[in-house]
């Protein structure tokens, strides 16, 4: 029986090694392990025995099923891991057809740009607000010291509502800085918010203007706001915008709503500032309009100029669009072709 | 505003090259569009006097004319009309560089023989020399222009283009960009000194002037100058209304125009003897009163426009165009010079009804300060008198009525700190204002000053007009930059309305975009007939909104559904996409409210079109319908916490057969559905169009603020297979709020849905998967079955539904 349990170990290790996946090792399994194979024949029948054979027989039977055990843990490890490893031909594919297509959606550029300046403010602890697209001649001009027949009136060409007799003038705002006077008019200093909108022009369109487009306002009113902070402010916002390397001009200029009045210009992006066809040869590029705000604003919403100040800046969403991508016709952003739109 | 450096050079000095100049200018408010340079490339071409005129010995038309250059003389062909012994022209070496007539580019002159005689050089003509596009002529240059001298250094000039703010009229004079200078550059400023002699006759005993609308005028001085002479004005005059843009005429027009230039007021001269009665009446015009004005239309005028009349009729449109009738011409001898200040609003309600602008408007209209008018009249006076020869009347005209008050401003080092964050002395803003023409007197401290604005900085009001004097003469680059320190208002809760809108809409752009919609953004103006495309009965229900000036009839009205932009987007799009469209927009609506602004709502709208994949080897490549519409509102609302119900809609714009209303919480919050087939071919859609919208501000209110956690369920779910058999018209909805009534049903899923062959006719089969559990125990196979026996005899009773073996 000693000589039938070593030609079993023999045997089985033999075949073991010939096993090569794991439908052949269950095979083998149940063949030397299995309840009906030899091994188990020999284990059940050692009570039959004389016990010193019982003894020696039990022994080495038990001995080879750890052994066969051990190695069918062993063989089956290194199947798996050959399986997992081993090159299999009925699973090759065509690793060049074209992947399963997931319909894909964008964000308009506009809403794109617009999203990236109300980030930067919001970190500076600017709030979001939103105003009328349609607003009263009072809060986009008288409010804002444009009365009636005030030359700057002429910097807005302005689409008017159809209004009967008597009533009171309504139009598409011309910017975004009514809303300066309706958050005004509600909050109390300090107040610091953003006001993004679309705003229009009656004006003909070319590469350059377009009938409506989007404005980005700011405003910040408290005691001992300065011009220095304005700067500081915008400065940021253009280094977050346009990258550490853009050199930002404030300069003079005139809003009736503001004193003083300043204009932000960065860098050229495209010549750095030696000129070029981009920045009409300045080295410019205008892209803010900004200042104090003017104390008889202030007075108007009853706000003390005399304690308070604060600064205003508007900015149009469109050229800093147009700017970021290289977009040379501002009419692309409106007429919603989608060759244009899905590049953004 | 062109201004040329050599005319601001006789009122100050200017050390700083032209490009750091107008770099000054920009950052002071003063911006330099354009700086363009006169000549400065005329090499080799130099002024000389024609001292031979000899006939071409092979040509009629030709001449030859002998030169003097000073150190040399030189002969050569000229063929001009217009050549003259004793002319002082300009001549071009071999080697020049002109302009070619013919071609106008730039060519190098090289010696010619023209007509069997060599040519060394040329006289010039003005397009030549590329001052003009005159090129009939030659140049004739003054009879003290010096001979042998370079035309560059005679004639060179650079001008700046200079884009002038409403609030600085003063500006619009070479005065006044000279004081700016001068201010920037730490020079003086010389101002012309103006004397000239008077006749013994009073100017009263020649005409008067009356005022009738003193509101509309508030100053009126008048000049007399008898026995002119009407001539072309002298060339440096010429030349300088030339570099800024106007065209000479005559002497006398061009003397109003240059002192207009000069010092930003605005003259006019009428012929006296065309004026009847000898008098100037100021007054409103009659309703309906005409005019032939000087550009030789008739202009009918109102009673909001201001004429200048005499005892007849007007005769000139105040401070916007002179009349026809009493024009200068060539036989006037006595000119009457008018140097008034004219209402602001008045200009600018003449200029928009008569659809007119003069440079004399251009200037009115900024609101021009009455204390201006007398020293340019008495200066054109002056020029009439050296230029045009006659005499001047005794003393001048000067009626005025509305003599503005002076005030003083009060201002302190520590208000300029305050507003500006830069830190000046007494010391500096005096300078400054100074410099600018302001009087400042001593305040009650030393670090306070009381400022009077001169007469022509009408723009300054305030401390705070002051401080941006200060600022911007010192430079905006000297001041500091620095962080907003002032502390944060405080912050809105993201409960807040405002909040949740905003957060709503990022929300619904990022799950479309995810669901493969492309954002688009179009007009809030469209044209009436696409609103109505998109409904036919629209305008009855909701006339929208009109724009009283619109550009296009495109672009007329204000849109009251987003439907309208989306579809034409989408047909504009169909001829270049092979697969689907979809495209979304939020934006907003304007909906009417009578006199009030509109209500202002916040829609989504989305369309899909065309095949549901792109197309790909292995993808589906059936089209969009309803379903997809449905599911993508479905699943939407699934994201934002919401569970939708579908009813039968009304909605005229889309299909009959597949449209819904989508209702949440009992409220209706959308639409979802086919666009109507009438409406798809209006706007040309070749597919199917499902489309589906939702009102923002509804959604918003169905919405919890804050999402609930609800504990994972412990226990396992019990999963059951049917398939019914039911009558064809019963809706799903039916059989789904039965089999959604039992508590134990967690989630129902309809898995296909059958007509055909091995069903009754009239019949269709629902295969319904239903997953069943129990919050607080293990479902047994008997509760389950008992629970199915239950629902199959509800559905079988109520709706005659019958399970299917
Ligand atoms: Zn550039």
């Amino acid at each position: 029986m000693l000589e039938q349990l070593k030609g079993l170990r023999a045997q089985a290790l033999e075949e073991l090694n010939k096993v090569g996946n794991p439908r052949e090792l269950e095979l083998w399994r149940v063949r030397y392990l299995g309840k009906k194979s030899n091994l188990t024949q020999i284990l059940r029948s050692l009570a039959a025995l004389p016990l010193e054979e019982r003894r020696e027989v039990g022994a080495q039977a038990n001995e080879i099923k750890k052994a066969l055990e051990s190695s069918l843990e062993e063989k089956g490890r290194l199947l798996q891991e050959s399986i997992l490893t081993s090159p299999r031909e009925s699973q090759r594919v065509d690793i060049t057809l074209p992947g399963r297509a997931l319909p894909t959606g964008r964000l308009h550029p506009t809403t794109q740009i617009l999203k990236e300046i109300c980030d930067i403010f919001k970190n500076m602890g600017f709030q979001v607000i939103e105003g009328p697209d349609v607003e009263w001649d009072y809060y986009n001009f008288e409010a804002l010291n444009i009365p009636q027949h005030h030359p700057a009136r002429d910097m807005f060409a302005t689409f008017w509502i159809d209004t009967g007799m008597g009533e009171k003038a309504r139009l598409l705002r011309t910017h975004s800085s009514p809303m300066q006077i309706r958050l005004m008019e509600k909050e109390r200093p300090p107040i610091r918010a953003i006001v993004p909108g679309r705003v229009y022009r009656y004006e003909a369109t070319d590469a350059t203007h377009e009938s409506m487009f989007y404005q980005v306002e700011g405003l910040a009113v408290d005691k001992g706001i300065t011009l220095a902070d304005l700067k500081g402010t915008l400065f940021d916002f253009c280094r977050c915008l346009f990258g550490e390397e853009r050199r930002v001009r404030f300069r003079c200029d005139y809003f009736p709503f503001v004193e003083p009045g300043v204009e932000v210009a960065i860098s050229c992006l495209a010549c750095n500032g030696t000129g070029c066809r981009l920045c009409g040869h300045s080295g410019w590029i205008e892209i803010l309009g900004a200042g104090m705000v003017h104390p008889d604003v202030l007075t108007r919403v009853d706000i003390n100029p005399k304690l308070y100040s604060g600064f205003a800046f508007g900015m149009g969403v469109e050229r800093i669009a147009m700017l970021r991508y290289g977009i040379d016709d501002i009419r692309l952003f409106y007429s919603n072709d989608l060759r244009f739109l899905r590049q953004f | 505003m062109k201004v040329s450096l050599k005319w601001l050079s006789d009122y100050v000095d200017i050390k700083l090259a032209s490009k750091e100049l107008a770099e000054k200018l920009t950052m002071a408010g003063l911006e330099v569009r354009a700086i363009e340079t006169v000549g400065g490339t005329w090499d080799n071409v130099v002024i000389g006097e024609v001292i031979a005129l000899n006939p071409h010995p092979n040509a009629d038309r030709l001449k030859l004319a002998t030169v003097d250059l000073g150190t040399e003389q030189v002969t050569t062909v000229c063929g001009a009309p217009n050549i003259s012994l004793g002319q002082r022209v300009t001549f071009a070496h071999v080697g020049a560089r002109l302009i070619d007539p013919h071609t106008g580019e730039v060519a190098v002159l090289k010696a010619a023989k023209i007509r069997g005689v060599i040519s060394e050089g040329m006289v010039c003509s003005e397009k030549e020399l590329g001052i003009s596009e005159n090129h009939e002529a030659i140049l004739v240059l003054p009879p003290d222009a010096p001979i042998g001298v370079p035309l560059d250094a005679y004639l060179g000039d650079v001008v700046l283009d200079l884009d002038i703010t409403p609030n600085r009229p003063d500006c619009l004079s070479v005065i006044g960009i000279a004081r700016e200078i001068a201010a920037l550059t730490g020079e003086a400023l010389r101002v012309p000194e103006i004397h000239y002699e008077e006749t013994e006759k009073s100017i009263d005993a020649f005409a008067s002037v009356d005022i009738v609308d003193a509101d509309l005028c508030s100053r009126y001085c008048a000049g007399l100058v008898a026995g002119i002479r009407i001539a072309p004005s002298p060339s440096w005059l010429q030349q300088r209304l030339n570099s800024c843009g106007m065209r000479p005429i005559n002497n006398v027009v061009d003397i109003t125009n240059y002192v207009m230039l000069e010092y930003g007021q605005p003259i006019h001269a009428f012929d006296y003897h065309k004026l009847k009665g000898r008098q100037i009446i100021v007054r409103r015009a009659g309703k309906g009163e005409t005019i032939a004005t000087l550009d030789g239309s008739k202009r009918t005028l109102n009673s909001d426009i201001l004429v200048i009349a005499d005892k007849g009729e007007a005769v000139a449109v105040a401070g916007i165009m002179g009349g026809l009738d009493s024009e200068v011409t060539e036989s006037t001898d006595t000119i009457l010079l008018e140097s008034a200040s004219f209402n602001q609003a008045a200009i600018r309600r003449g200029c928009s009804h008569l659809q007119f602008q003069s440079e004399a408007s251009i200037r009115f209209d900024k609101g021009l300060n009455s204390e201006l008018p007398l020293v340019p009249l008495k200066r054109a006076t002056q020029l009439l008198l050296e230029l045009a020869g006659g005499k001047a009347a005794k003393g001048v005209i000067d009626v005025y009525p509305g003599k503005p008050k002076a005030e003083l401003i009060s201002l302190t080092t520590r208000e300029v700190k305050r507003l500006s964050g830069l830190k000046v002395n007494i010391d500096e803003i005096l300078e400054v204002l100074k410099a600018l023409g302001f009087e400042c007197r001593e305040g009650d401290s030393g670090s306070q000053i009381l400022v009077s604005a001169p007469y022509w900085r009408s723009d300054i009001k305030c401390s705070a007009d002051l401080v941006e004097e200060v600022v911007r003469i010192i430079g905006y680059d000297k001041v500091p930059m620095t962080r907003l320190g002032s502390p944060l208002p405080p912050q809105k809760s993201k409960l807040s309305i405002e909040a949740r809108q905003s957060e709503l809409k990022d929300k619904l752009r990022n799950i479309l975009t995810g669901y493969g919609f492309q954002e688009i953004l179009t007009y809030s103006l469209v044209s009436l007939g696409k609103l109505q495309k998109v409904s036919p009965e629209l305008e009855l229900r909701i006339p929208p909104l009109k724009v009283a000036n619109p550009m296009t009839r495109e672009q007329e009205y204000l849109r009251t559904s987003l439907r309208g932009g989306l579809l034409t987007t989408l047909a504009h799009n169909q001829k270049f996409e092979q697969a689907g469209v979809r495209l979304f927009e939020i934006g907003k609506v304007f909906l009417p409210q009578g006199k009030d602004l509109p209500e202002e709502k916040d829609m989504l709208c989305a369309v899909l079109s065309g095949a549901r994949a792109e197309l790909s080897w292995q993808a589906d490549k059936e089209m969009v319908d309803f379903f997809d519409a449905k599911g993508v509102v479905e699943n939407l609302l699934d994201q934002l916490g919401l569970k939708a119900s579908f009813k039968n809609s009304d909605d005229e714009g889309l299909y009959l057969e597949r449209r819904a209303d989508v209702i949440v919480a009992d409220g209706k919050v959308g639409t979802v559905g086919d666009v109507q087939p009438k409406v798809a071919q209006a706007f040309e859609l070749s597919n199917t169009v499902c489309l589906m919208e939702i009102d923002l501000e509804k959604l918003l209110t169905k919405i919890a603020g804050i999402k609930e956690y609800r504990s994972i369920p412990r226990f396992p779910s019990v999963t059951r297979d049917i398939a019914l058999a039911i009558d064809e018209q019963m809706s799903y909805r039916l059989v789904n709020e039965i089999i959604q009534s039992f508590p134990l049903v967690t989630k129902v899923s309809l898995f296909d849905l059958y007509r055909g062959e091995q069903i009754t006719e009239g019949k269709k089969s629902f295969a319904i998967r239903i997953v069943y559990r129990s919050p607080s125990r293990t479902l047994t196979d008997e509760e389950v079955d008992q629970t199915q026996k239950q629902m199959l005899d509800r559905l079988d009773k109520e709706l005659g539904a019958i399970l299917r073996k």
